[in-house]
């Protein structure tokens, strides 16, 4: 085993009396998909937060690369090379594909003048590169007038060009169509295949389990399975165990689903 | 991939050469259609002006002096289109220009270079802006409430300081300051050529500089801005800090005009202003807006005032066509922008 890229240990976090997470261990290795289930209210959402320091965890700690980071905040994930696609996308709508990637990076040269041309041609390129192209719009248009997928698109240019290492992807293909579903896992392949590493945060089941090489399911704020791929036969036994430990008093008959 | 020159796009996002959204004109009107939208408000307007009364409206005499006042406002509105975009407002820019103009009137009276004068005008709306900026955003304040609040304190600071006397600044009338920043070349007064360059910067500015791409994604998604690593605040008080620059221009440029200061200085812009920011086509929602509207529609504004008078109604149809106008131009832009959300 090389380095954890990064590594979350005992993290507990706490709003108020409510605890949505409470001793949670999480790591992310290079060039892997992590796939992250549980049912609503499991946790899944404060994990997120808590990776792209929006969120401080109440206790636990954060390593990355092995080393301990102390005062983790939004700063400190990004030096760290985590990107967070957050369900919402965090993308200006009335702003064009152009201005969103460059969101807060923006090329330019003295005094701030953009690198308008520059700019433009990196987007296309990444763009097709992703493969989030069509011939309804340029890297011009408003990402308003864009379809869900092609959001989706634009926030994930946007997270490579960041030059992530880890990018987390937030319910990525809720709402999307089965192509652009598709767009979505292609390119979640080519950054796994690019040594970079993903957490795949989805409610679709069979989604998580066609990709993910290690399956984390939270629920009630801690983790009740981790698994690797090759444990796991088959969809059906994720879902059989989301189910067993969703039980008020979740038994150990879970166990035999996977080994 | 087919090699093509890289400024013809690249093969699969970008449309082929030839499809519609790539053709120069739809890309032009796409992208300024309220600017464009403010204008055709003005050409109708000018023309019906026209119809009415040919032999004033054909002429120069009446354009020079809307020429005269206009690019006064023009400092105050094209700011304002900043703050706006940013998703903010600011009520308190009369006052910082009268403030600022009686920085300026004070140091020319104790025998100062007018270049020192306006230097200490611009200092005096730097700093204002900063205050301003700074209490809406570390209070947490509603813009709209605390800069009404800091106009009326300012004005106050200005009634108590002044007690109602003007400053007449005879000296300037015959400077060589006043040729050049308020002279006349080529049959236009020269304050325009000043205002023109200030506009053109803005534009610049607001469309190709950094600046202006975090005013309209902080005026569009403050969060998403924050979570990109956009320092949200700075670029708030940033945009009050250039209003404030805006409105000690403006105070400048009035006093050297008239080469009088008066304690009221300022107060009649607040809402043709803020009126020209709107009739130009920069919506009241944040996110997006157009410099050249706004200087479009600060042009509408003042032709209306002299204008109605031109046509031969009488002064009383002012406000009431000011207010037509304005209601009709919205309606327009309504039709013509979309906000997404």
């Amino acid at each position: 085993m090389g380095t954890r890229l990064i590594q979350l240990r005992r993290i507990t976090k706490s709003f108020g009396r409510v605890d949505a997470l409470g001793g949670a261990d999480f790591h992310v290795d290079p060039g892997e998909i992590v796939g992250l289930i549980g049912d609503n209210g499991a946790g899944k959402s404060t994990l997120v937060k808590i990776l792209a320091g929006v969120v401080k965890p109440t206790s636990g700690e954060i390593l990355v690369r092995g080393e301990r980071i102390s005062g983790w905040n939004a700063a400190r994930s990004r030096e760290a090379g985590i990107e967070t696609v957050f369900q919402d996308r965090a993308l200006a709508l009335q702003q064009s594909i152009v201005r969103n990637i460059f969101m807060g990076c923006e090329l330019s040269g003295p005094l701030g003048w953009l690198k308008i041309g520059r700019e433009r041609r990196e987007a296309e390129r990444l763009m097709r590169d992703l493969g989030f192209t069509s011939k309804a719009f340029t890297a011009r248009s408003i990402v308003g007038q864009l379809s869900g997928g092609e959001r989706q698109g634009v926030a994930i240019a946007r997270a490579v060009y960041r030059q992530a290492e880890l990018i987390v992807l937030d319910e990525p293909t809720t709402a999307l169509s089965i192509t652009e579903t598709g767009k979505v896992f292609r390119f979640m392949r080519e950054a796994r295949a690019s040594g970079r590493s993903i957490v795949f945060v989805g409610h679709n089941i069979h989604q998580v389990y066609d990709i993910a090489d290690r399956f984390v399911v939270l629920d009630r704020g801690k983790v009740a399975l981790a698994a690797e791929r090759r444990d796991v036969p088959s969809a059906e036994a994720l879902i059989g165990v989301m189910e067993a430990v969703a039980k008020p008093n979740p038994s150990a008959d879970w166990q035999g689903l996977v080994r | 991939m087919t090699a093509r020159p890289e400024s013809r796009g690249v093969e699969g996002i970008d449309p082929p050469v030839g499809h519609p959204l790539q053709h120069p004109v739809r890309r032009f009107v796409d992208a300024n259609r309220a600017a464009l939208g403010a204008l055709s408000v003005l050409v109708v307007m000018t023309a019906i002006f026209i119809a009415a009364n040919p032999h004033v409206f054909l002429g120069w005499n009446i354009y020079r002096s809307v020429l005269t006042t206009l690019p006064v406002t023009l400092f105050l509105v094209v700011p304002l289109v900043f703050v706006v975009t940013a998703g903010e407002i600011d009520l308190s820019f009369p006052a910082t220009m009268g403030l600022s103009a009686w920085i300026f009137a004070l140091v020319v009276q104790a025998g100062f270079n007018p270049v020192v004068g306006l230097a200490a005008a611009l200092v005096t709306g730097t700093l204002l802006g900063a205050l301003v900026g700074a209490l809406v955003v570390y209070f947490r304040l509603s813009s709209l409430i605390a800069t009404l609040g800091m106009n009326f304190m300012l004005r106050g600071v200005i009634e108590i300081g002044a007690q109602g006397k003007s400053i007449a600044l005879v000296s300037l009338a015959r400077g060589w300051a006043r040729s050049v920043f308020a002279g006349v070349a080529f049959g236009v007064p020269i304050q325009v050529i000043w205002a023109l360059t200030f506009v053109a910067f803005s534009s610049l500015l607001f469309n190709r500089n950094r600046f202006g791409a975090h005013v309209k994604i902080v005026g569009d998604n403050p969060d998403s801005a924050r979570q990109m690593g956009i320092d949200v605040n700075a670029v708030r008080i940033t945009t009050f800090v250039f209003v404030g620059l805006g409105a000690a221009l403006a105070g400048f440029f009035s006093t050297m005009i008239d080469f009088t200061w008066w304690a009221t200085s300022g107060d009649g812009y607040l809402l043709p202003a803020l009126a020209s920011v709107f009739v130009g086509g920069t919506p009241t929602w944040g996110g997006v807006g157009t410099v050249a509207g706004g200087a479009i529609g600060a042009l509408i504004v003042s032709l209306i005032q002299t204008g109605i008078v031109g046509a031969g109604l009488s002064g009383f149809y002012v406000q009431f066509f000011n207010g037509l106008i304005i209601i009709i131009s919205l309606i327009g832009h309504r039709w013509n922008q979309i906000r997404y959300r």
